[in-house]
């Protein structure tokens, strides 16, 4: 569905991609993890444009996105939730799902896809009303996920939806992750979280200072010996 | 319920024009012209809060565009014989010196001519965000302003106009301001408001969610300036007279007064401030005059007025950041909300 190949992306001088491939497939849940500086968030933002590579390619179903500007990836099936959430703050709950319908028509499918996001999140129906900087920091996430479901996405991506959230927060969190996914949204999820990450993961891809440096199967990735003193702490999988 | 909103609707339309015809035939000159003006701010007021209030583009570039359509406005329908008057260094420009049209189509093309100016100016500036934006807007401003100054065949140039038919009267100037009113209203809530406010507080964001940056923007910085430009052609056409210095900073920063007092984003607050806003600076003209204090007497400093005029200013932006309304806006919900609430208050324990 998304590949990209050999990518590099610098910010002035310094490269922050050092020619990274990767390929997401169709129905499954790919998760990139890393530490901070990893570039993990340069490498979604070069797919969705906010960044021009210096060379490489993504491709998205066979089109080519590097020409494509960041305003018409929503139309072809491609959302972002973005780090930190970015909800609108002074707008309702309501405005901000309706925004994120902005490009669509289609008022009957997209009530449904209300109810839909509703069902998901049943905390946001209570608080259709609120403005979304009043929400909590995990209500705010769920609405930014929400927000961008409501533009029926093929490919979701979410940049680290984990961060500042309580663990409990994040454990259902990643619950409805899984429940997105089995309505057939294929994800890319960006994490520093890896346990949590790599559990829901089909595929995940682990990168350091550029590069992909191990792929694998979630599984093979939570008990490799090597991600687990990088990342999981020795004693989580003894 | 929505029965009874509606019935409440359209009494307060009623008492609003009873208010007007009762003024236009009981009230002096000067109040109808503190009223006229007070309507063509709710204009002006609610054409700079498309853009700065709703769109957040910080934009000061309202007496440029106010400028374009006044001076449209004025040329438009001024009378042939005037124009020979006005003109006596160098004539009027062919075919202008032998047209007059009626007050409307005037002012709907001093609008449009202002809108052009905004489509012009916004290509290059609107790429630029926050103060540089104001920054541009600002000089452009002032570029109109030199220009009318030099372009002496076109506008007169320093001498300025006079003798402008005085068209706008009470049902012109709250007409307009009812129309704007509505417009926007109707503009806020449709989708397109949606994107504008949705610019305003995250652009990237925004452009996730597939909108158009850009020319979203431009829609707003247009529109506003389209109504911006009708304000300016209500307003020469009330004083009878505009001359380039009219169309100085200090009336955009007038309009920026306005809705901040009432809040960067909401109608009602702009439409509410625009009147105290109007009202208060002519209240204050006592404080120019000699005040006898009893132990004290101060004689009469012209500019006193705008001292104090400041100074609430300061006391606005430290202690109500807000505005009057925020971003909130008028409902029977509320109102009723707070005619519910009041007997509790009097009432004590409930």
């Amino acid at each position: 569905m998304l590949k990209i190949k050999d990518l590099v992306v610098a910010y002035g001088g310094i490269e922050a991609l050092k020619g990274i491939s990767l390929e997401v497939n169709e129905n499954k849940i790919i998760t990139l993890v890393g530490a901070n500086g990893a570039g993990k968030s340069t490498t979604l933002r070069s797919i969705v444009g906010l960044v021009k590579p210096k060379q490489g390619s993504i491709e998205f179903e066979g089109k080519n996105l590097l020409s494509i500007q960041t305003k018409d990836l929503v139309r072809m099936g491609i959302t972002l939730v973005p780090e930190g959430r970015r909800v609108f703050a002074n707008l309702t709950v309501l405005e901000n799902l309706k925004l994120g319908a902005f490009y669509r028509k289609d008022e009957k499918e997209i009530k449904k896809d209300m109810d839909w996001v509703y069902e998901l999140f049943p905390r946001l129906k209570e608080r259709t009303w609120q403005t979304a900087g009043t929400l909590s920091g995990g209500e705010q996430q769920m609405l930014a996920i929400g927000r961008a479901l409501m533009s029926k996405p093929k490919l979701l991506m979410m940049d680290e939806p984990s961060l500042g959230l309580a663990p409990i927060i994040v454990k259902e969190l990643f619950e409805i992750i899984k429940g997105i996914h089995k309505q057939g949204v294929t994800i890319l999820l960006i994490e520093q979280n890896a346990n949590a990450a790599l559990h829901i993961a089909d595929q995940g891809y682990i990168m350091e200072t550029g590069r992909i440096t191990l792929t694998g199967t979630g599984r093979e990735l939570l008990v490799n010996e090597d991600v687990k003193k990088a990342y999981l702490g020795e004693s989580v999988h003894k | 319920m929505k029965n009874k909103k509606n019935i409440y609707t359209l009494i307060s339309i009623a008492l609003v024009i009873l208010f007007l015809l009762l003024a236009n035939s009981f009230f002096d000159s000067y109040q109808i012209r503190i009223l006229n003006l007070c309507a063509i701010y709710v204009v002006l007021g609610l054409s700079m809060n498309l853009i700065n209030g709703f769109t957040g583009l910080f934009s000061l570039g309202h007496a440029g565009f106010m400028a374009v359509g006044a001076y449209t406005t004025a040329i438009l329908t001024m009378p042939i014989a005037a124009k020979e008057a006005n003109y006596f260094m160098t004539p009027l420009v062919s075919p202008l010196n032998n047209m007059v049209w009626p007050f409307l189509p005037a002012l709907i093309m001093g609008g449009l001519l202002s809108a052009v100016a905004a489509f012009i100016i916004g290509a290059p500036a609107l790429r630029l965000k926050g103060d540089y934006l104001a920054i541009a807007t600002l000089g452009f401003g002032e570029i109109i302003r030199i220009l009318i100054t030099n372009a002496q065949s076109l506008t007169n140039g320093a001498l300025g106009l006079k003798s402008i038919p005085n068209t706008t009267n009470i049902w012109w100037s709250f007409g307009i301001a009812a129309a704007t009113t509505v417009i926007m209203i109707l503009l806020i809530n449709s989708s397109y408001g949606r994107a504008f406010k949705a610019i305003r507080e995250d652009e990237i964001a925004a452009e996730n969610m597939g909108i158009n940056l850009f020319k979203h923007k431009m829609l707003a910085f247009v529109i506003g300036a389209f109504f911006a430009g009708i304000g300016g052609g209500l307003l020469g056409n009330l004083l009878g007279t505009v001359d380039p210095n009219m169309f100085k900073f200090t009336l955009t920063f007038n309009i920026l007064f306005v809705i901040v007092l009432g809040g960067m984003g909401s109608i009602t607050g702009t439409i509410i401030s625009a009147f105290i806003v109007t009202i208060s600076m002519e209240v204050l003209r006592f404080l120019d005059a000699p005040i006898n204090l009893g132990f004290i007497t101060i004689p009469g400093i012209t500019g006193m007025r705008m001292v104090v005029y400041s100074l609430l200013l300061i006391i606005v932006i430290i202690y109500f950041r807000q505005g009057l309304m925020g971003t909130r806006e008028f409902s029977w919900d509320s109102v009723i909300a707070l005619i519910k609430k009041a007997p509790f208050k009097k009432g004590g324990a409930k």
